[in-house]
């Protein structure tokens, strides 16, 4: 091809022009401004940790009435209480999140920013991920010591990471929905439960399978099925998120 | 637009004769099988809509990806339309199965993979209609429903894998059965063909029903502008 005949150049080189969207750095940057604007927040208010973290321990109190949780049947039935927990108290974290950002009309000011929308998702999981993993992370041992269970197990602290993420890569992106919706309140765990199904199934199998000692061999599929699962979710909302926020 | 297609009429038609030639098919062509007697007839109708469901949520998941690609409200109107049908007749498959159950697994319900599947998979898609019904913005109500439409068709499949980790015991015509599969058979030349043909028949039936809904859709959709240029 003829040199002269070459269209020019209207972007000028990267390093000339300070746009956040064209590095992987860039990527990096807005994307923990996001995760630390959160953390941040959550800091000084402390409203969405100990609202998630007490109703939490109620969940867990209620389910000591509900089911009786004796010595004999403690055992198979821990792994199912703890994640109906997880799934109750993760949707009340996920809500309030993302209506914090609408309410206030955070969401236009983030959307505003020139950086890829892609960081906005995934600086949302990312805090909302620590936000649910703190909590697990005081839940885990306040119902150790409740119930007398050991649940320092280094097995299921992997399944609870892996389907922590599955549960907050679909969630950020069902709550920045339902937000946008009349009946968001009621709406979020309507759209999420039938979806994460997958996810509550492989992790409730998953712990009790560490929980009870069992094989590798048996536990592998349902880890094998969480990292799927993460995969294709991440993959699939980092896609269409732009169609979701987009106004 | 305004005047019904000649070729829709002339599928009515047609759905309607296959429909009553595959009736007659399962009462009357089709052998009856020797242990369960007359209640597996329900199969030939139980698997076809079973198919037709799956097929309108599919139809709805690509329609939603279409629609997230081109932005033409058509498509919105194609994903809705098939979700409707769809779940329609995936109703018709559990409340069929149900009626197959009752007699040869002794009970109308157990949560089985395949059960479980199709109880969350109406879920799901009733959850697509309620956060539709919850927007009012047409352009945002139809991308919601297209990303809704889309991650819920994928989490199907995977729903389906986690539930079949446990045993099952539902038992599968075409293919290998896993063994406690309880009411399995083989199938002979006829009931192949009466199958074949239900299928067959039920697909038509689907693109019929499709065509009139997404008809009505666009309807609905004039009726909804007219108003709006009455009033203003």
């Amino acid at each position: 091809m003829n040199p002269l005949m070459e269209p020019p150049t209207l972007n000028p080189p990267a390093s000339t022009l300070d746009m956040p969207r064209s590095s992987i750095g860039g990527f990096l940057r807005a994307l923990s401004a996001v995760v630390w604007k959160d953390l941040a927040a959550e800091l000084r208010s402390r409203e969405l940790l100990s609202a998630m973290l007490v109703f939490a321990l109620l969940v867990i109190l209620i389910f000591n009435f509900a089911l009786d949780l004796e010595p004999g049947t403690r055992a198979t039935v821990t792994s199912g209480v703890l994640w109906v927990t997880f799934a109750f108290a993760g949707t009340l974290g996920l809500n309030r999140s993302m209506a914090m950002e609408k309410d206030r009309g955070c969401l236009d000011g983030l959307l505003l920013a020139p950086v890829d929308r892609s960081a906005i998702y995934f600086g949302k999981v990312l805090g909302n991920l620590v936000f649910m993993l703190i909590v697990e992370a005081i839940v885990l041992p306040v119902y150790s010591i409740l119930y007398n269970v050991n649940l320092f197990n280094p097995g299921l602290i992997l399944v609870i990471l892996l389907g922590s993420i599955g549960y907050v890569t679909v969630g950020t992106l069902l709550a920045s929905m339902a937000v946008q919706t009349r009946t968001r309140d009621v709406l979020l765990p309507i759209l999420l439960f039938p979806v994460v199904i997958p996810v509550l199934i492989a992790s409730v199998k998953g712990s009790s399978a560490f929980l009870q000692g069992l094989e590798m061999a048996d536990i592998w599929p349902w880890l094998n099925l969480l990292i799927v699962y993460d995969v294709i979710f991440t993959a699939v909302a980092f896609m269409v998120f732009d169609y979701v926020v987009e106004e | 637009m305004d005047t019904k297609p000649r070729f829709l009429t002339i599928l009515d038609g047609v759905t309607g004769v296959l429909f009553v030639i595959a009736t007659a098919m399962v009462f009357f062509y089709a052998p009856e099988e020797t242990v369960m007697g007359q209640v597996q007839r329900v199969f030939y109708f139980h698997v076809s809509a079973g198919w037709v469901g799956m097929l309108g949520f599919m139809v709805a998941a690509i329609a939603g990806v279409i629609y997230l690609r081109t932005g033409r409200h058509n498509w919105d109107i194609v994903g809705l339309s098939a979700v409707e049908i769809g779940m329609v007749f995936a109703f018709i498959n559990i409340v069929t199965g149900s009626i197959w159950a009752r007699p040869i697994w002794n009970t109308w319900w157990t949560w089985d993979p395949r059960l479980t599947t199709a109880t969350i998979m109406e879920l799901i898609y009733a959850a697509y209609l309620m956060l539709r019904s919850g927007i009012e913005d047409p352009d945002r109500r139809a991308r919601f429903g297209a990303v809704y439409a889309i991650i819920g068709f994928l989490s199907v499949p995977l729903t389906f894998f986690s539930a079949r980790l446990f045993r099952t015991i539902h038992p599968i015509v075409i293919g290998t059965n896993q063994p406690g599969a309880t009411g399995a058979f083989d199938m002979t030349p006829r009931m192949l063909q009466t199958f074949m043909f239900s299928l067959f028949t039920f697909s038509v039936l689907f693109a019929d029903l499709l065509w009139h809904r997404i008809r009505l859709g666009k309807l609905s959709d004039r009726v909804e502008q007219l108003k709006l240029k009455s009033m203003a």
